[in-house]
């Protein structure tokens, strides 16, 4: 039972860290129907901002709670730059082409922005300091979960409920759901559709960013390449939960990390890629828009 | 009128051609490939030995090359991938290389090596430590300047029983040739040693989380754990078990055997234990081969640098030996010349293995690898 409840908890940890990424991933193909595959990496590029503008505070003195709060706004802007002008410039031109053409164009972007920090920074892998606090309440029962942990299952749920809130309840979040319905009816009801959906880009990154900083710490490192691991299981687990679904995206990424963490601790982890795949199958074929995705019809 | 203008001056021109092809011939340099990773996440690996045979081939053309022949280097990348190392293969063959250094990765070398043999190359590869390139008498043109990973795997199970008298062991590996290779042989030595291995299982590379897999090791009872694999993947092991309050001994291979690995895990990285090539620190050879690094390039050589300068060093004696780049002739002094290297005074056995140079156990103390004697 003591097993059981280790392996839940660490699937649990593993889930909201997945849920971090999905959930950027979801909210951008909710909007404008495209599966943002540089959306890893945008993740990636917020641990490498975080990283250095952490280094260069903590070289300062400054203290490690300001630190921790400064990096992460550089990593949120940095990274929310590069999300709006990825969309300006690679996906907004196809906007009206077939959906394949933005599809490979954001494969495209993926390839640039590693070998981008390949070459600016460094093909090595890089120890990355935890400025997470360490909880003291945590501390007895650190075999089951550690404050890293915690804190990224909390942000999750903290994210996951604003998200929620701003899209249900506020006039930005009313236009954003009018895009996503239809993009030529929102406009002509005056819904300027270029600020929201570029809004949304800078939203989802922001997300990666912050997932960037809290993932890398509790990995205690980072690479360049670290972005295309975690983005394929977060694609996974959005696509899981009902890809388009804030809660979905949540609640397919925890799925995901149950069933990763149980199958790896009874049967084995050799095939914990498979257990997640099966999964995925087996939900598809039942629910072929995922656990909480909208049923669509599509017109012919 | 202009046509016979141009008769003689195409003519003369292609003389002029034909002068410049000949005077090429007589100085014609003796090519060696390398080849590795050069860029990608393993580059740390595979850049070392591209300056190694660089300062080698420097030395050797300062003295007037091999009988009066310079040396040439091709150097191509692999990126550690058997895909690409098949495209760099075909590209250093068309180059008319006499020998290749390298490759890096057991897989990336054993996918190139059909090529080579193929071309009737000689490969002689500073860091690829699985067994069978060897052992299964495949590839005749293969040699190596470390031992193969039977040797690291028997001496870390002799460890682990001697010394640390553990009983009960977890072993892992990233499901790679290298780290699973390991990985079973230390299994297999184990149990035949008597102790038991209550956990064998592979993970992903890469994944951002090995929580559920510590955990299986908290619950399988080992008294130990042993990593086959490389670097990345075991710093985070290390951390998440230390995280967890689980203090076992951690013995791995020389793919975690590299500075990085401490850079990266920190506080966490020790007490590791790693197997690796013997210190050879206090050679003399090896000690200029350091200074000579430190002048041309300005910092420490990385990993496998004096492995790669070994297997450069070999070559150019067992061409000079052989009196040709002739392959049987250059293949057979390599097995029967011992060369003065800095790993000591080595040559090769009939497999291809070296001979005069192995492995040790090492610990992370205090920052850095101490060698356990």
């Amino acid at each position: 039972m003591d097993y059981f409840i280790k392996l839940l908890l660490s699937g649990t940890a593993k889930g909201s860290i997945y849920a971090l990424i999905a959930l950027g991933y979801t909210m951008v193909y909710g909007i404008v129907q495209l599966i943002n595959f540089a959306h890893g990496e945008v993740y990636m590029i917020g641990g490498f901002t975080a990283l250095i503008i952490g280094g260069f505070l903590f070289v300062l003195g400054l203290p490690v709670p300001l630190v921790l709060l400064l990096s992460i706004v550089a990593s949120v802007v940095f990274s929310a730059a590069f999300g709006f002008t990825i969309e300006r410039l690679a996906y907004k031109p196809l906007r009206n082409k077939p959906r394949l053409s933005a599809l490979i164009s954001a494969i495209g972007i993926s390839m640039v922005l590693q070998n981008f920090i390949l070459l600016a920074q460094t093909e090595k892998y890089l120890s990355f300091p935890s400025y997470l606090p360490e909880l003291a309440f945590l501390q007895p029962v650190r075999e089951y979960i550690n404050s890293t942990q915690f804190i990224i299952l909390v942000t999750t749920a903290v994210i996951m409920v604003i998200l929620t809130v701003i899209i249900k309840f506020t006039r930005i979040g009313k236009a954003m759901r009018a895009t996503a319905q239809d993009k030529q009816m929102a406009q002509l009801v005056g819904v300027d559709i270029n600020r929201v959906i570029s809004l949304t880009f800078i939203m989802g990154s922001s997300l990666a960013a912050i997932g960037g900083v809290l993932i890398c710490s509790y990995m205690g490192q980072i690479n360049y390449y670290i972005g295309f691991v975690a983005g394929i299981k977060a694609f996974v687990a959005a696509v899981l939960g009902g890809i388009g679904s804030i809660p979905g995206a949540v609640l397919g990424s925890f799925i995901l990390g149950w069933t990763e963490s149980l199958g790896t601790g009874y049967i084995s982890s050799d095939y914990e890629d498979a257990y997640a795949f099966v999964i995925l199958i087996l939900i598809l074929s039942v629910k072929p828009d995922g656990i909480l995705g909208k049923n669509q019809k599509q017109k012919v | 009128m202009k046509r016979s203008m141009l008769v003689p001056a195409v003519l003369a021109l292609s003389a002029a051609l034909i002068a410049v092809g000949c005077q090429k011939k007589t100085v014609e340099t003796i090519k060696i490939g390398v080849a590795g990773a050069h860029s990608g996440d393993l580059a740390s690996y595979g850049l070392p030995s591209v300056n190694a045979a660089k300062l080698v081939a420097e030395a050797v053309n300062a003295k007037g090359g091999i009988g009066g022949r310079m040396v040439e280097l091709l150097i191509e990348d692999d990126q550690c991938k058997p895909e690409l190392a098949t495209n760099t293969a075909a590209k250093l063959v068309s180059g008319n290389v006499v020998a290749v250094i390298g490759h890096i990765c057991s897989g990336a070398t054993k996918a190139a090596l059909g090529i080579y043999k193929d071309s009737k190359i000689v490969t002689i590869s500073p860091s690829a430590t699985t067994p069978s390139l060897t052992q299964s008498g495949e590839y005749p043109n293969f040699l190596r300047t470390i031992a193969p990973d039977d040797a690291q795997a028997k001496l870390a199970t002799m460890f682990i029983k001697d010394k640390l008298g553990l009983k009960t062991l977890a072993v892992l590996h990233d499901k790679g040739d290298y780290g699973k290779g390991f990985a079973e042989l230390v299994k297999q030595y184990a149990e035949a040693e008597g102790m038991t291995v209550v956990l064998f299982e592979g993970v992903n590379p890469g994944a951002p989380d090995y929580s559920a897999v510590v955990n299986k090791i908290g619950n399988s009872g080992a008294q130990g754990v042993v990593w086959g694999g490389y670097h990345p993947e075991a710093s985070k092991l290390v951390q998440q078990m230390k995280d967890k309050g689980m203090d076992l001994p951690f013995v791995s291979d020389d793919g975690v055997k590299d500075q990085t690995f401490i850079e990266v895990a920190g506080k966490y990285a020790d007490g590791v234990y790693a197997t690796g090539p013997m210190d050879t620190s206090s050679n003399p050879l090896a000690i200029k081969a350091v200074a000579d690094h430190k002048a041309k390039f300005g910092d420490e050589p990385g990993a496998f640098f004096l492995n790669a300068y070994a297997a450069t060093l070999a070559v150019v004696n067992a061409i000079e030996k052989a009196g040709s780049t002739d392959y049987e002739a250059v293949s057979k002094a390599l097995r029967s010349e011992y060369v003065e290297t800095p790993l000591g005074k080595i040559s090769f056995d009939e497999r291809g293995d070296v001979i005069g140079f192995g492995f040790s156990v090492f610990q992370v103390q205090g920052g850095k690898y101490v060698e356990l004697k």
